[in-house]
């Protein structure tokens, strides 16, 4: 046993003191019938040959490539200092911050996160996270069901396709309706949410709308009227919901500012690795109207007995150990140490640095346009994007594997992100952060010249 | 208290001044915005905080040392298994392979992370009995709703529509009835027995058409296995329901009971308890689900796939229609899950089934020490973890379990489990784990005792603890009454700053 | 010693009399249970209680319970002090610390609820 601690003749001196034989004797209980065999497992792996195992699965990974994709997970740069942190055991091996006299460090570490997150939103309560941004996206539309007390919810078609179909494994579960807004088809605002179609779906006296869930950036990486979203929904007596990206939040006007009642989110980008999904941080935010229905821990600045300013998680009896069935969620274990790394991130970069790394993007992205244009893949939409859109590319699927074995990720299909929407039957989602370099995009472009120029001339427009 | 360092720090707000930090990142162009209209913009800057790296390091490093750690210490803490998290782990994680690559990768770009999480699956399978596994879930509650949107869904595909009920024992975990809910179950709670088991007969009178599920603990929350368990999923199975088993206590069974094969039809792993993952403080964990053949069709998707020529895909939209579909936005928490795939095979199935061997082991000896002094309700072995009550000391002295708690921190532990369960008064649940020595073991139990002591000798020592630690006890009824919740204003402090 | 002019039920509400209303809160030994009170949710004005039915919550910092309508009848005040102060439900938890005034549906409900000795008792008897 690698991590074992005894000695020789511990295990002995133990079993002297329980007065038995065999540590079998322990597990007598368990009725014979139902007694397992030896584990059909490998046999142990010391670490050096573990080690050369793991090298070597990690090897069989490409991450190589000249990469653009975006679609809900973002290459940033992390400062060093960062994982410098999370390395220290007081950080990761501590547990959930039940015993606060032992646990300030995490206790105000969440404090900080909370403000950083409520200065960022714009809304004043911030939970201490949840798992991801499409968890926390369905959690935000059960809040507002539980608020509103109905049980219908408006997602628009421009929200992330995984958080959607998170959203209705969770409402089928609750027995709530979710329902999508279809996007604008042609035109400057094609891609966006249709608000047309938005008014007419909440206008039904009938079905009351609880929540609205709109994305900004959305999925195509297009910005959204959120403020004429937020103001059709609460028209209809029912809440807002925003679906985030937080370094975005350093340019964009944020929740907050234009109505929304809860903000929901992926905080990966903030510092923490694309890991093949996960661990990654949901965000989940809200007015102060609604702090009694946000799912997950909260921690609250308080005094200890001798008044010296403490920390200490709040509002438990809304948690699943305290109200049990009639909790608002199940949440227990969450992404604190996540949160921390999202923290630590914000604190090394600033307010000027994450407003650079938003412009930076964005500026790449512009460049990013222009070649891809001149090579051949203008724009698909025209309303304003900030550092991820979509360009027209015919037959995309075969020239995105193309451009991959020239080891070119050229972002994602559109096809394949939302295949229910024909106007992006030939698109590639493309995106560009500020380590997105010049050469990159040259590469890039000329690859899909050659891509485009070799391939046979359509017969009829794209 | 051997914390290394006791200094309380100001936030980072109020160690802010304008001009600090930066640099990190080159400027964009001037323009770079321009083309992003006003009525989009921020109208004012995010009031974040400007702090230098030297600070942010200071900042950060003096906080950790205000925290209590399985690197620090012993944390005997009932039902979280906090046993020592490997470091070949967080080299694994860290890997630019694995840490570098991005969820919606194509397959061919993937192959290493698919392998290894294909390969996991199967050992959990293996492990657990059952036939299949997700990875999906992302800590053990988000594991239980899955398996009960799996039963759920199980149920309605046969037209079994009438099932609304689930049946959980009143020492449940407070997450399970939390799913019920979530999954549009009612909970029916149904009370232990008093040998500290579930009460079979109970649950046999309460199981019928109705019943969608039960969802049973093994070893219980108490720390004792259910002997009557075959006995228990038999009636279940008899009246049309599920069983599902929390995994939570698996750290007391590995090799030596396997629920799926012992007729459990869906369980969820914790594998920030069983398999080492750090807690994180508060995660990120992970909670696996196993399921039996019949319940393959409904997991979430999408899964893995190993072809015929050994290489490895996601599952295409659609492939598995009866899937209950997402439960978040990718594969899992793959960071997560390369440090159990490392755990396990340090291990290997020896190495596992060895684990609980010690686990259990430790547990027994230190209730053997302890039992004189505190009443062990529960007069047989336990498994890796069990319950002491101080109601005896708190009749005669005053003293209750939790004051005994903020006492044992000022000896330098971090406390065991309090008022969990609440099926026994005064309780404390105990769980050593089989990475601490047996001069860990003996010293704690010489500082419970030495606090029972106290207790008779100068009960107001006890009752005021600690005294050793950075803060004292904390005004929780005034931060739940006014809560605070986030920092307000970047100049100034609403309350002194420590420094 | 529960005050004498009080009737009482086996959830540990108390009702008081107050003509054609009846006054309702929870007991000194209820929340000396609960611990400190932290927050208390009243049912709203005009809402129809049906004796027994859940009117509220009574939450403290490590626990959470239901309040239980004692009497039927329609919702015609809330004790808006608790959203301040929900701590005079420890202090003063027959006084300041009331929670809802309700118009009586039926007046023999209140006769049929437990008198100071026999609540007494049910909490002697744990």
């Amino acid at each position: 046993m690698p991590y074992g601690p005894h000695a020789a003749d511990d295990r002995a001196r133990m079993l002297e003191t329980i007065g038995i034989d065999s540590v079998d004797a322990l597990f007598d209980d368990i009725p014979e019938a139902l007694r397992a065999g030896p584990l059909a497992l490998d046999e142990p792996e010391p670490e050096l040959e573990l080690s050369v195992r793991l090298q070597a699965l990690a090897g069989r990974n490409r991450t190589d490539l000249a990469s653009f994709l975006g679609a809900g997970a973002y290459r940033h740069w992390t400062p060093a200092v960062v994982d410098q942190m999370l390395l220290r055991g007081e950080w990761y091996t501590a547990y959930t911050p039940y015993q606060p006299e032992v646990s300030q460090g995490t206790l105000q570490s969440i404090y900080e996160y909370q403000s950083l997150l409520a200065a960022l939103t714009g809304l004043d309560v911030v939970s201490a996270s949840h798992y991801d941004g499409g968890a926390a996206t369905a959690e935000a539309a059960l809040m507002t069901c539980r608020a509103t007390r109905r049980d219908r919810i408006l997602v628009s078609r421009a929200v992330h396709p995984h958080y959607r179909e998170t959203l209705e494994t969770y409402a089928e579960g609750a027995g709530l309706a979710a329902e999508e807004i279809p996007l604008v088809a042609e035109g400057p605002l094609a891609g966006t949410t249709d608000l047309t179609a938005l008014e007419r779906l909440l206008a039904d006296p009938e079905r009351p709308v609880a929540g609205v869930v709109a994305a900004q950036p959305n999925v195509l990486g297009l910005l959204e009227d959120m403020g004429e979203i937020g103001r059709l929904a609460h028209g209809a007596g029912a809440l807002f919901v925003s679906v985030i990206e937080p370094v975005s939040l350093a340019v964009l006007a944020p929740p907050g500012e234009y109505g929304a009642d809860i903000a929901a989110g992926e905080g990966q980008p903030l510092g923490i690795p694309l890991g093949y999904g996960g661990p990654y941080l949901g965000i989940v935010a809200c007015s102060d109207a609604l702090i009694r229905q946000i799912p997950g821990r909260l921690v609250g600045m308080t005094t200890d007995q001798d008044g010296r300013r403490a920390f200490v998680m709040t509002m438990r009896a809304r948690e699943q150990d305290i109200r049990r069935e009639k909790a608002a969620s199940n949440i227990c274990t969450n992404q604190a140490l996540l949160a921390l790394a999202a923290s630590i991130y914000l604190s090394a970069i600033g307010p000027h640095g994450l407003r650079d790394v938003a412009a930076t993007g964005a500026s790449r992205a512009a460049d990013l346009e222009a070649a891809l244009a001149g090579a051949g893949a203008p724009r698909l939409h025209g309303a304003p994007y900030l550092n991820e859109l979509v360009v027209r590319v015919p037959d995309a699927r075969a020239v995105h594997a193309r451009l991959l074995e020239r080891g070119i990720l050229a972002g994602i299909p559109t096809a394949d992100l939302l295949p229910d929407e024909p106007a992006l039957a030939d698109g590639l989602l493309v995106c560009a952060t500020e380590v997105t370099t010049g050469a990159e995009i040259d590469r890039f472009a000329a690859a899909l010249r050659a891509e485009l120029a070799g391939m046979p001339v359509a017969g009829g427009a794209a | 208290m051997s914390v290394v360092g006791e200094r309380l720090q100001p936030t980072i707000f109020e160690l802010s001044r304008p001009g600090r930090g930066g640099g990190k990142i080159p400027h964009p162009p001037k323009d770079a915005l321009d083309r992003i209209p006003a009525s989009a913009r921020r109208a004012t800057p995010a009031a974040l905080p400007e702090l230098s790296e030297p600070e942010v390091t200071r900042h950060y490093v003096n906080l950790s040392q205000l925290n209590y750690s399985v690197d620090t210490g012993f944390y005997p803490l009932g039902s979280c298994t906090m046993k020592y998290n490997p470091k070949i782990n967080e080299w694994a994680a860290r890997l630019p392979g694995f840490a570098g690559l991005h969820p919606m990768a194509p397959d061919a770009v993937a192959q290493g992370t698919l392998q290894l999480l294909h390969e996991l699956e199967g050992m959990l399978a293996e492990i657990s009995g059952m036939d299949a596994v997700t990875l999906q879930p992302a800590a053990g509650a988000h594991g239980e709703l899955t398996g009960i949107l799996m039963i759920r869904a199980y149920h309605r595909s046969r037209g079994d529509v009438d099932r609304d009920e689930v049946l959980v024992p009143d020492s449940s975990h407070g997450t399970n009835p939390a799913t019920a809910t979530m999954a549009g179950f009612r909970t029916i709670t149904i009370p232990s027995a008093s040998d500290g088991g579930v009460d079979i007969d109970a649950f046999k009178a309460a199981l019928g058409p109705r019943t969608a599920a039960i969802m049973i603990t093994n070893p219980s929350t108490l720390g004792l296995f259910e002997r009557r368990i075959g006995e228990l999923l038999e009636a279940t199975h008899a009246a049309g329901a599920l069983a599902y088993m929390d995994g939570a206590n698996l750290n007391a069974i590995l090799g030596h009971f396997r629920p799926g094969a012992a007729g459990f039809d869906v369980m969820h792993f914790n594998v920030h308890k069983t398999f080492s993952t750090p807690h994180g403080g508060g995660g990120p964990g992970a909670g696996p689900v196993g399921v039996r053949a019949h319940l393959v069709p409904f997991l979430p998707a999408p899964r893995v796939i190993r072809e015929d020529d050994g290489s490895y895909r996601l599952e295409r939209p659609g492939e598995r229609p009866a899937s209950i579909g997402r439960m978040r936005s990718f594969f899992g928490s793959t960071g997560v899950l390369v440090r159990a795939y490392a755990y396990i095979r340090a291990h290997g199935g020896s190495g596992l089934r060895e684990v609980s061997d010690d686990a259990v082991l430790a547990a027994n000896y230190l209730k053997v020490r302890l039992r004189d002094t505190y009443q062990v309700p529960f007069d047989r072995p336990c498994k890796h973890e069990f319950v002491a009550s101080a109601a005896d000391i708190k009749h005669r002295t005053g003293v209750r379990t939790l004051d005994i708690a903020k006492r044992l921190i000022d000896k330098g532990y971090h406390p065991p489990t309090i008022y969990f369960p609440l099926t026994v008064e005064e309780g404390m649940l105990i769980e050593p784990t089989e990475t601490e020595s047996l001069e860990t073991l003996d010293a704690f139990a010489d500082a419970l005792i030495e606090i029972a002591h106290e207790a008779d000798a100068d009960p107001d020592l006890v009752k005021s603890a600690p005294h050793l630690a950075p803060v004292k006890r904390l005004d929780e009824a005034t931060a739940a009454r006014q809560p605070n919740l986030r920092w307000r204003g970047m100049t100034g402090a609403q309350m002194p700053c420590p420094d | 010693m529960v005050p004498g002019d009080l009737r009482y039920t086996k959830d540990h509400e108390w009702v008081r009399v107050d003509g054609d209303e009846a006054v309702v809160g929870i007991t000194q030994y209820a929340a000396d249970q609960l611990g400190d009170i932290v927050f208390v949710e009243l049912p709203a004005v005009g809402r129809a209680l049906g004796q027994h039915d859940a009117f509220g919550v009574v939450e403290s910092v490590k626990a959470v319970s239901d309040l239980f309508a004692p009497v039927a009848g329609e919702v015609t005040g809330g004790n808006e002090a608790l959203g301040g102060s929900p701590e005079l439900v420890n202090s003063d938890p027959y006084g300041e610390g009331w929670m809802v005034r309700v118009r009586l549906a039926d007046a023999g409900q209140v006769e049929a609820l437990l008198d100071a000795a026999a609540y007494e008792q049910l909490v002697a008897e744990g």
